[in-house]
């Protein structure tokens, strides 16, 4: 039936060369931990990605309760934790996820660092994973807001005080951050979740594309 | 491929194994968010509680007359007082009956008498829908049902109501 299926779109705009593109390609040996177990070492970048699609779609089913308001934040999360069946679960993930993202990406940070596969000719993608890096923490801060409890909002206040401490701009970026000169409030909300859910993302699944059209076109580093 | 059995190729064998394992850990991933996000249908609705609309069974008479009530909302996180509304007379055996006001067309809201045209008739505005009195739509109208009756009760000579519900199951 799927078989079926996949012949009569294939038949029509031939498919097969654009996931065969995609999906088939040479494991080198020297990657494979088949081959050598501490190949492990290769998989911190995979995991990486798939912890960050768990992030994106934990996220989006959270979006269907969570407010970006002042009145209503804390209390629609406290709804969901409390009120809604596996609500629990579903933040759990993006909350535990959203470190575990980080943990990963440092190891694969590191992998690529000790093996020295940054050096010419792939310092191009060290810097998007760099950028990528910095997205990644960027979405930590803004979701660190979003909650709206006690711990949310004096770790922004605090985030926003080391914004200030930029020469020249510090002010206007604090600013631009929070919404208002001076008070943490509605308008940071919503511009922290604007950010997180739309901004960041954009600006990760961008980067993300161009890292992987990167590494598919220089392969993968020879052995050490 | 030997003729007593069929062979499973070792090409086969990855693929399942492989589909198999994405199927499993894709299952695992998803099947918490979906469980959240289809709460609201699962949910048991709390729905039920009867409120004192304010009005005494005494001044029931045969002439509907719409009587307005509030009651406490609980949306999610956020609880509210509504309004309601219904049209409640008392009919020839003797019996309470409160209608919803909402037309059974589009959900505008009718009136006892809404139109100078047709007397004793429920009236809906927008599209010329009628209801007789006890409720039925007037053939050849917009409307294809009659009109929901509140589920009702009286308690200590007051009436109170409950949800509109379809004719027949209130």
């Amino acid at each position: 039936m799927l078989q079926k299926i996949y012949d009569w779109i294939d038949d029509r705009i031939d498919i097969t060369p654009i996931w065969r593109d995609i999906a088939d390609h040479e494991v080198p040996e020297h990657v494979n931990p088949a081959h050598h177990f501490s190949a492990f070492v290769y998989c911190f970048g995979g995991l990486t990605f798939f912890v960050v699609v768990i992030q994106i779609l934990s996220g989006m089913f959270l979006t269907m309760y969570y407010v970006p308001d002042i009145e209503n934040a804390w209390k629609s999360v406290y709804y969901l934790q409390t009120e809604v069946a596996h609500g629990q679960i579903v933040r759990g993930m993006h909350h535990w996820g959203a470190s575990v993202v980080i943990v990963m990406l440092l190891l694969h940070t590191l992998r690529v660092f000790f093996q020295g596969a940054y050096k010419k000719p792939r310092e191009l993608n060290w810097m998007v994973g760099v950028l990528i890096f910095f997205v990644m923490l960027g979405l930590g801060f803004t979701g660190y807001l979003l909650p709206w409890d006690n711990k949310a909002y004096f770790a922004t206040q605090v985030g926003l005080e080391i914004a200030e401490q930029v020469p020249f701009i510090g002010q206007e970026l604090k600013t631009l951050l929070a919404g208002d000169a001076t008070i943490v409030g509605a308008q940071t909300l919503t511009r922290f979740f604007a950010i997180h859910v739309f901004f960041l993302p954009g600006a990760l699944f961008a980067l993300l594309a161009i890292h992987f059209i990167l590494i598919r076109r220089q392969g993968i580093s020879g052995p050490l | 491929m030997s003729d007593e059995k069929q062979q499973v190729s070792r090409r086969q064998f990855l693929n399942y194994t492989l589909t198999g394992v994405g199927g499993f850990m894709a299952a695992g991933l998803l099947i918490s968010p979906i469980r959240m996000a289809i709460d609201p249908v699962l949910k048991e609705s709390s729905a039920g509680d009867m409120a004192n609309v304010g009005l005494s069974v005494d001044d029931i008479t045969a002439e509907p007359q719409r009587i307005d009530w509030t009651i406490d909302q609980v949306d999610g996180w956020y609880e509210s007082e509504v309004n309601r509304a219904a049209w409640v007379y008392r009919n020839e055996n003797d019996e309470i009956v409160a209608f919803s006001p909402v037309c059974k067309h589009l959900g505008c809201v009718v009136s006892w008498e809404g139109s100078d045209q047709h007397p004793n008739e429920y009236f809906c505005p927008c599209h010329d829908g009628r209801y007789y009195k006890d409720g039925t739509n007037v053939p050849g109208t917009p409307p294809l049902a009659p009109l929901d009756e509140y589920e009702q009760e009286v308690r200590d000579g007051m009436l109170f109501l409950g949800e509109p519900k379809p004719r027949g199951e209130a």
